[in-house]
């Protein structure tokens, strides 16, 4: 069923690295290596394993197989698959959205602070909605941080204010506003049916209604949002998966000392 | 008993009777109270079910109309037996009155003592009965067609519609797990109600229904059945209707319960007074008709460092194992929770949660401890987490553990595919076939890390435990002593649902239930 130990396949194409033709690599440049797997919901068997390779030559896969496959309950089929791909990518010409601040550190951070802005910054934090996942609002303030990166509550020139989870807009408001902060973090880890995306925006147009959009900076993050999504939903930024509180920080920074720019010019 | 990893049983006497101080303490608070949710259940247990023409549950309608006058301290089950024996309705015609009519049930005379006590302990009879044919017919279930061997194997559902979720509980049945815990939809947790019927729209998880439990039980009869294997089906006791779920689940032949005495308080942020009257009677429930509650302890562990704050984790268990031993569960039922959440970059970590597990499996000899997956450190890369998973597994297996919640590759990413399920039972089987005995097999040396370990997880749950019950558990959870979380004793939700109990309360059930089967 498999493809053997050794690849025997016929390598008889272009292996020149073009950067506006890229392909997944496997072990060889344009090879177009590609593993995946998925279910069908069909009985296993040989039409279920044709089915599977039909549906890897749609996705654009050459020379597709089925290595394993295992019917999990009746009428159910698990695959696992490789194959090549045939799509490119122009890789030169890709353009995608970032906060656009330079990183720094937890002390570069703080030092940066007291120099351009003279008093801490106070940063209020929540998993808001329905919600009740707090790993993610944790990883980011919590004083011991995640993965060796620092937490907000660690920064000498943040005052940080971690709410937890389950906090309804309008008690996130309502606490914003009785701390004045500065900027707002919020964290959104379930997203099933896009759950997430009405409660962002139903903060963004209850701060818009109260007239606090423009005065605090907006951040949101969680493991399936990005800083285009951010942007689209009208926060300031927007961090996903592999961010840490240096990233969040800096931007937090870098953006109020700007916006006090823009003020006093 | 001798501990293979050192641990003097001395000790763990002194902090098991720290914790049975915390909670004796902390059940001559509960014994003055009941809860609008206690009531609820006490309706629920008499028989009333279904929802006014607005939707609005009717033990909520009861109880609500009750508390509105500000008799509720006198309890649900005074007004409807004297309203039942005056009228001579039943309860769920009483209830129906209620909500249709606005029938005001505090109008009705008393009734004498003698009637009156006939009438209530023949629908409490009837109540304990139908719990107990439940048991019975688990019991008798397991003895004809036979179970899991521990640790059982205990796999999520969480699709939103429960007709999807009978159809990926039953796979991963055919594919070995035992236990179908049904994921609550985000939230419900707050809710101060208990949706009514089947449902099929939930977000991350499925509304715990009285209706949705009946489905997912039956579907998993059916299949034991076909297995030859008990099947066991979980939910989530716990939030503002802790007891009323209880209930349902005790009518509807639940197995096991996440039933925590903190977690609401410190992760929910429900009112302590609130969530330590429920816990008591829907402990007192689950105790009854044979479940097994699931303690929360891992949560501390995704706030709190897993190396750092395990004796947190020791101190909740003891405390969490005093208050159910209060409600009348038995050893035998309490699973008691801990998790696999070290650090993957931590060196040795391995060998440190070995010693936790090992010593958690000593403390609480008879207990099916509840053992957690890898959730923090799970990052999106499918390959690693299959391997965090498996030295989850490992350790299941070397320490015995009761229930072992399945680890996904795929944590952290999505709620669990069909063949995400496939591929954790097959990993966990796989390992606790090929390493069935090895904690019969291995010993551990003096001075050695495992050894160190557990003894200092014990002493310093020693401290932590001598602190609490210095202070009272209420004042420790004010000071945030307990798990970093600080909580107001009048503060969080639900605390307008506290009563104080008056002099004609009565609930029956509590005696009767923790009388025994």
């Amino acid at each position: 069923m498999s493809g053997g130990l050794y690849s025997m396949q016929s390598k008889e194409f272009d292996k020149t690295l073009d950067m506006t033709k890229i392909k997944p690599y496997g072990d060889t440049i344009n090879d177009g290596k590609v593993q995946l797997s998925f279910t069908l919901p069909v009985p296993a068997g040989e039409e279920a394993t044709e089915s599977a390779k039909i549906l890897l030559k749609k996705m654009g896969l050459e020379n597709p197989q089925v290595v394993f496959f295992k019917e999990l309950t009746p009428g159910y089929t698990f695959f696992n698959c490789y194959g090549s791909l045939t799509h490119t990518v122009d890789y030169s010409s890709v353009y995608v959205p970032k906060v656009e601040s330079n990183k720094m550190d937890m002390h570069e951070t703080d030092e940066y602070i007291r120099a351009n802005v003279g008093r801490k910054i106070v940063v209020v934090g929540a998993s808001t909605g329905t919600d009740a996942h707090t790993v993610g609002i944790d990883a980011i303030m919590n004083m011991k941080g995640y993965a060796g990166h620092y937490g907000l509550e660690r920064y000498e020139m943040i005052e940080a204010y971690n709410l937890g989870s389950q906090v309804l807009n309008e008690d996130f408001i309502a606490k914003a506003i009785e701390l004045n902060a500065d900027a707002l973090l919020v964290s959104q880890t379930v997203t099933q049916k896009d759950v997430h995306i009405k409660n962002m925006v139903e903060l963004v147009e209850l701060l818009e209604a109260e007239g606090l959009r423009d005065k605090v900076i907006l951040i949101c993050g969680g493991p399936r949002i990005n800083h285009e999504l951010a942007k689209e939903l009208g926060y300031d930024a927007g961090f996903g998966m592999n961010s840490y509180a240096d990233d969040v920080a800096s931007f937090v920074a870098q953006e109020f000392v700007r916006r006090n720019e823009v003020k006093t010019l | 008993m001798k501990s293979k990893i050192g641990l003097d049983f001395n000790k763990v006497a002194r902090a098991r009777n720290f914790a049975s101080s915390i909670a004796n303490d902390v059940n001559s608070f509960v014994s003055g109270f009941t809860t609008t949710a206690v009531e609820r259940t006490l309706c629920r247990l008499t028989g009333i079910d279904g929802v006014d023409a607005i939707g609005v549950p009717l033990p909520n309608v009861v109880v609500d109309s009750l508390k509105s006058k500000g008799v509720l301290g006198d309890g649900v089950l005074y007004y409807l037996t004297n309203a039942s024996i005056a009228s001579g309705k039943s309860f769920q015609e009483i209830a129906e009155e209620i909500a249709e009519k606005g029938l005001d049930i505090t109008r009705f005379p008393a009734a004498e003592r003698g009637i009156f006590e006939a009438k209530l302990s023949e629908l409490v009879a009837e109540s304990l009965g139908r719990i107990s044919a439940n048991r019975n017919k688990r019991e008798k279930f397991i003895s004809e067609h036979g179970e899991g061997e521990k640790p059982y194997l205990y796999v999520i559902v969480a699709t939103g519609n429960i007709y999807e979720d009978v159809i990926q509980a039953q796979a991963a049945a055919r594919q070995g797990a035992d236990v179908i815990a049904v994921i609550r939809t985000t939230g419900q947790s707050l809710l101060d109600y208990v949706p009514y019927g089947a449902t099929t729209e939930g977000f991350g998880g499925t509304f715990a229904t009285q209706e949705n439990f009946r489905i997912m039980r039956a579907a998993l009869d059916e299949t034991g059945r076909e297995l030859n294997r008990y099947i066991r089906l979980c939910n989530y006791c716990s939030g503002l209707c802790m007891p009323e779920i209880a209930a349902m689940g005790a009518l509807e032949g639940l197995d096991v319960m996440l039933n925590d005495a903190l977690y609401g308080i410190l992760f929910r942020d429900i009112n302590m007074q609130r969530t330590l009257v429920d816990q008591y009677f829907s402990r007192i429930i689950n105790g009854f008709a044979g479940i097994i509650i699931n303690t929360g302890e891992d949560n501390y562990l995704t706030t709190a460092d897993a190396f750092e704050e395990a004796h947190t984790v020791l101190a909740s268990d003891l405390i969490n194992e005093q208050l159910a031993l209060l409600a009348g569960i038995p050893e035998e039922q309490m699973g008691l929770g801990h998790a696999f959440e070290m650090d993957p970059e931590l060196e040795n970590g391995f060998l440190y949660e070995l010693a936790q597990a090992l010593m958690t499996r000593e403390i609480f000899p008879n207990s099916p401890l509840k053992y957690m997956p890898p959730t923090k450190f799970m990052t999106g890369n499918i390959f690693k987490g299959h391997i965090q998973d498996a030295l989850f597994n490992m350790i299941g297996i070397w320490t015995r553990q009761g229930i072992q919640l399945l680890g996904m590759p795929t944590e952290a990413i999505h709620t669990p595919f069909m063949s995400d399920r496939y591929l954790s039972i097959e990993n966990a089987k796989y390992i606790f076939s090929n390493m069935r005995s090895i904690g019969d097999e291995v010993e551990f040396k003096e001075g050695g890390i495992v050894k160190e370990r557990a003894t200092k997880v014990l002493n310093e749950s020693i401290l932590l435990l001598e602190e609490i019950q210095k202070e009272g558990l209420f004042n420790s959870l004010e000071k945030g002593i307990f798990g970093n979380v600080k909580r107001s004793r009048n503060g969080g939700k639900g605390l307008d649902g506290v009563v104080k109990k008056e002099n004609n309360y009565i609930n029956p059930f509590i005696e009767k239930m923790k009388g025994g089967k």
